[in-house]
C-alpha cells in the first residue's frame, strides 16, 4: 500500500522519486514576534531581494487580521503589516521560496560610493586608527587584501590592551566600518542568513561587503577570510534595520529554513493544485514544522535498522531502542563527535556511579542524581567544545538525557553483575547500530523519499512486522553453536 | 576450531534459535497473564507449596524498608540464610551467608561482612535494582542448600541446580549447572559456570561446556565430568513435569537443587529459558519439541509423560 500511494503521488504529484532530479530549493520563514501596545501597529520589516546566487520566485505572508503591503524605500524592500489593534502575543510570518541559480553575475548596476561617516573620532582613537589603517595598507594591494589585513588587525587587537581605547566606547563593527570608510573603501554592512537544512530559530549574522571594483564581496567581519565554505543568503543590505515595529515592544524576529529538492515549476503547480495528495502532504504545513518533521519521518528507517541489528544479526544493544535516539543526536550533529561526546559521558557517568553506589541511596533517588550529574557533564562538555573552536561541542545537548542517565545506571549494574566484558558488549553494541542507522539516515536519497513520501514508512512498518515473524537463525547464532560442528 | 556453523548444519541438528523460541515457543505456548506466576519467586513458592512440591523453606520476608530493623534481630538467631529478590532474573542480587562468627557474617565466597552490608543489599533489592524492570520488589529470606557429596568435588562455592526443559509437561533437555570461580559462585552460564548436559532418559552426563566451549573437566577442582549420574533421576523429572499442572506455562525452565538432606527441591522457574542447554548437550531442541507437539493425546498424568520420555527410544 505504501508503495502504491508512493507511486501515485509521483505520478499525480510529480514529486521526483530522486533528489537528483531537481535543483535544490529554499524555504525560509521569518517569524516575528512582539507585544503589542494600546495604539495601532505599523510592522515594517526589511525584505531580501534575488541577490546573487539565489532567484526569489515566491513570497507570502500569514498574519490574521493584518493588512500587508511592500514598499519601496531608500532603494530597499519592506514588507508593512498595519493593524488597528490588537492584544496578546503577536505572531507574523513571512514566507519565501528561492532557488539557488547559476549565474554569479551581480544583478545590482549602481556603482558603489565611499560610505557616509556615521562615527567621529575623538584625537587619540584618530592617532591610534591611522596607525591601524598604515599598517594595513603596508601589506596590502588593492581594496580585497586591505579589507583581509584590517580584520585580521582588528581581530587581533581587540585581544590586546592597545586598542582597547577603540573598543571601549564603539562597537567592533562601528571602527571596522569607520576606518574602511576613512580608507575610502566602498563597502556596506548587512544581515545574512546562514543557510543549513532543517533548522529553526536562526537568527540573522551581520557580514561585510566590499566593492572590489567589479562586484560585492562577502566577509565573515570577525574573519579575514571570505566566507566561501558555507552559503549565504544576503536578507537586509547597507545597514538599513530589520525590522521597525511602532505600537509594540519586544520585537523579535526569527528563521526557519528547510532545503527541498524539487522541479521549481512543479513546485509552484502543486501548491495551486488542490489533489487529496496534496492535502496530506508535509509541505502544507509551516516551515517550522516541517524541518520538524523532516526528522521525525527518518525516525521509522533507524527504527527499521534497529529491529534488523536486533532479530536478524543478533546483536545485543543496551536498551531497546537507545540506538535510534544516539543517532538522532549523530544527526543533529557530527558524527565523530557525537560518538566520541557518547562515549566520554558514560564513562565518567559510570565512574561517578561507581561513587554514588557507596551511598546506599534508593534507586529512584539514584537515577534522579545521575540525570543531574548527566546535565553538568553536558553542559561542561558543550563548554569545552566551545572552548576548543568547535561549534558542536553544543551537540551533547541534543543527547537524550533521562536515556543516558538510565543507560548509565543499567550498564552500572550490569558491569557489578556479569563484569566489564558485558558492558562493552552491549555499549559498542548500541554504538555500531546507531552508526548504521545513521548512515542510512543521512543518506540523502533515504531523507528525501522520507520526507516527501511519507507514506514510504508503511513499507518500513510491513518490514519491521515481517521481521516480527522470522522465526530464522540469527546471523550471530551461527558463532554461537558452533561447537556443534565438531 | 571454527568460528561459526553453517547454515544447514543449524538446520540439521534442529537448533532453536533465538526468534522462533521466542515466536514459535513462549508467545505461542506461555499466557502473558500467567508470567507473574514465576517472575515472583515468592509466588512460586507459594504456589508449589500448595501442590506439595518440595521447595527451600522460607525464613522471613521483607517487604519494607522497616522491616530491616526487625530482620537484623531475627538474623542473630540464624547461623545462615539466603537472600534473594522475589523478582530478581538471572541469579542476580542473590547474598548467601553461610555462617555467623563474633556479629560478622560469613558470605559463601569466605568474605566477611557487617549487617549493614546487608541492610545496603536489602534495600537495594527493595528499591528494584535486580528486578525485572527495575520496580520496587520483596525480600525473601530462604534456608541455605546444603551441597551434596555428589557434586561437592564439581563446583567453586555454589551449590550446582539442575535446569530441565518442560515443554506442554514433557521433559525435553536437562543441563546441571556447575559455578566456578568465573562465575563468581553462580551458576550462570553467560558468566562463567559449566554447564553439563544431562541424558534426559537416564541423568547421565553426556558433554561439557563454558563459555562456548567444550570442556571435560571443572576448571577449579579439575574434577572430570565423565561418571556424573544423577540420582533418584525419574524422581527429579516428576518434579519438572509437574510444574506444567502447576503454572500451566507450556514452555518453562524447571531449576531444581539436590539437598544434602532435604533431597531433591524445586528452586525456581523461567518462563523464558535459555538456549545454552544446547550446547551443553550437543544437540538440537527442534526435533524433541516438534515430536511432543506432534503427540496426538497428551498424557494427563505427569507419570505417564515421565514414562513416555524415559521409554522414548
Amino acid at each position: 500500500m505504501g508503495a502504491v500511494t508512493g507511486y501515485f503521488r509521483h505520478t499525480k504529484t510529480a514529486m521526483p522519486f530522486f533528489p537528483k532530479e531537481s535543483r535544490d530549493i529554499w524555504s525560509i520563514e521569518a517569524k516575528i514576534e512582539f507585544n503589542p501596545q494600546k495604539s495601532p501597529i505599523l510592522v515594517s520589516l526589511n525584505l531580501p531581494d534575488s541577490t546573487l546566487g539565489y532567484k526569489i520566485f515566491s513570497e507570502q505572508s500569514v498574519s490574521a487580521g493584518y493588512g500587508f503591503s511592500t514598499v519601496q524605500k531608500d532603494g530597499t524592500r519592506r514588507g508593512e503589516w498595519s493593524i488597528r489593534e490588537a492584544s496578546g502575543k503577536q505572531v507574523l510570518y513571512y514566507k519565501i521560496q528561492m532557488a539557488k541559480t547559476n549565474s554569479k553575475i551581480e544583478q545590482e548596476s549602481f556603482v558603489p560610493q565611499a560610505s557616509e561617516d556615521r562615527v567621529i573620532w575623538s584625537e587619540l582613537e584618530e592617532v591610534i586608527a591611522k596607525d591601524l589603517h598604515n599598517q594595513a595598507f603596508l601589506k596590502s594591494s588593492n581594496n580585497e587584501t586591505f579589507t583581509k589585513e584590517l580584520i585580521k588587525i582588528l581581530t587581533s587587537y581587540l585581544e590586546k590592551s592597545e586598542s582597547s581605547i577603540l573598543f571601549e566606547k564603539r562597537e567592533y563593527i562601528d571602527v571596522l566600518s569607520k576606518i574602511l570608510s576613512d580608507a575610502k573603501i566602498p563597502f556596506r554592512t548587512s544581515l545574512a542568513l546562514e543557510l543549513k537544512d532543517a533548522r529553526r530559530n536562526q537568527s540573522l549574522v551581520p557580514v561585510l561587503e566590499v566593492h572590489d571594483g567589479k562586484k560585492w564581496q562577502i566577509y565573515d567581519p570577525k574573519k579575514s577570510t571570505l566566507s566561501e565554505d558555507k552559503e549565504y543568503f544576503l536578507w537586509s543590505r547597507g545597514g538599513k534595520s530589520l525590522i521597525d515595529l511602532t505600537g509594540g515592544d519586544g520585537a523579535h524576529v526569527s528563521f526557519s529554513m528547510v532545503k527541498q529538492t524539487l522541479p521549481a515549476l512543479n513546485l509552484t503547480k502543486t501548491q495551486l493544485e488542490d489533489s487529496g495528495f496534496n492535502f496530506f502532504s508535509v509541505h502544507r504545513l509551516p516551515i517550522e514544522e516541517q524541518s520538524f518533521f523532516k526528522i521525525l519521518l527518518l525516525l521509522p528507517v533507524g527504527a527499521l535498522v534497529t529491529v534488523f541489528m536486533r532479530l536478524i544479526i543478533g546483536l545485543r544493544t543496551s536498551g531497546t531502542f537507545m540506538p535510534i535516539l544516539l543517532s538522532m543526536a549523530f544527526l543533529q550533529t557530527s558524527f565523530v563527535l557525537g560518538a566520541v561526546n557518547f562515549i566520554i559521558l558514560v564513562a565518567i557517568g559510570l565512574l561517578i556511579r561507581g561513587y554514588l553506589s557507596s551511598l546506599n541511596l534508593l534507586l529512584i533517588s539514584r537515577i534522579a542524581t545521575i540525570i543531574i550529574i548527566v546535565i553538568f557533564l553536558v553542559g561542561f562538555m558543550a563548554i569545552i567544545g566551545y572552548e576548543f573552536g568547535f561549534n558542536e561541542g553544543m551537540s551533547v545537548a541534543f543527547f537524550p538525557i533521562i536515556i543516558l542517565s538510565w543507560t548509565i545506571e543499567r550498564m552500572s549494574i550490569l558491569w557489578e553483575e556479569d563484569g566489564p566484558k558485558e558492558v562493552f558488549i552491549q555499549g559498542f553494541g548500541s554504538l555500531l547500530v546507531a552508526v548504521i542507522a545513521y548512515l542510512v539516515m543521512k543518506n540523502s536519497l533515504i531523507a528525501h523519499l522520507c520526507f516527501n513520501f511519507p507514506e514510504i514508512n508503511l513499507i518500513f512498518l510491513a518490514l519491521i512486522v515481517l521481521m516480527g515473524r522470522y522465526t530464522g537463525y540469527r546471523l550471530l547464532e551461527l558463532r554461537r553453536f558452533r561447537e556443534f560442528k565438531i | 576450531m571454527s568460528f561459526y556453523i553453517g547454515l544447514g548444519r543449524l538446520k540439521k541438528e534442529g537448533i532453536l534459535g533465538m526468534n522462533r523460541r521466542n515466536i514459535d515457543f513462549i508467545s505461542k505456548y506461555n499466557k502473558r497473564s500467567l508470567f507473574p506466576l514465576v517472575d515472583n519467586k515468592l509466588q512460586t513458592k507459594l504456589l508449589a507449596q500448595k501442590h506439595s512440591i518440595n521447595t527451600p523453606k522460607l525464613l522471613g520476608l521483607i517487604k519494607y524498608q522497616h522491616q530491616i530493623k526487625d530482620f537484623k534481630k531475627k538474623s542473630l538467631e540464624l547461623n545462615s540464610f539466603v537472600i534473594k529478590p522475589a523478582r530478581g532474573s538471572g541469579g542476580k542480587g542473590i547474598l548467601v551467608i553461610s555462617e555467623q562468627r563474633d556479629g560478622k557474617f560469613i558470605k559463601s565466597s569466605k568474605d566477611e561482612i557487617s549487617f549493614e552490608e546487608i541492610s545496603r543489599h536489602l534495600t537495594n533489592i527493595l528499591a528494584g535494582l535486580y528486578s525485572l524492570n527495575g520496580d520496587q520488589d520483596e525480600a525473601i529470606v530462604e534456608e541455605l542448600i546444603l551441597i551434596d557429596p555428589l557434586f561437592e568435588n564439581y563446583s567453586y562455592q555454589g551449590v550446582p541446580d539442575i535446569r530441565i526443559i518442560v515443554f506442554k509437561g514433557y521433559p525435553v533437555m536437562a543441563m546441571l549447572r556447575l559455578s566456578t570461580k568465573d562465575s563468581d559462585g553462580k551458576a550462570n552460564l553467560h558468566q562463567g559456570a559449566v554447564g553439563v548436559g544431562i541424558g534426559i532418559r537416564d541423568g547421565v552426563a553426556i558433554n561439557a561446556v563454558k563459555d562456548g566451549k567444550r570442556v571435560n573437566f571443572h576448571p577449579d577442582t579439575k574434577a572430570s565430568f565423565e561418571d556424573i549420574a544423577i540420582p533418584n533421576w525419574r524422581e527429579l523429572l516428576m518434579i519438572a513435569s509437574s510444574c506444567y499442572e502447576m503454572t500451566n506455562l507450556g514452555y518453562i525452565g524447571v531449576d531444581l537443587v539436590l539437598d544434602k538432606n532435604r533431597g531433591a527441591m524445586l528452586l525456581e522457574l523461567n518462563a523464558r529459558p535459555g538456549l545454552a542447554i544446547q550446547i551443553a548437550n550437543s544437540k538440537g531442541l527442534l526435533h524433541q519439541l516438534k515430536r511432543v507437539e506432534n503427540i496426538e493425546l497428551k498424557e494427563s498424568s505427569v507419570e505417564k509423560r515421565v514414562d513416555f520420555i524415559i521409554n522414548a527410544s
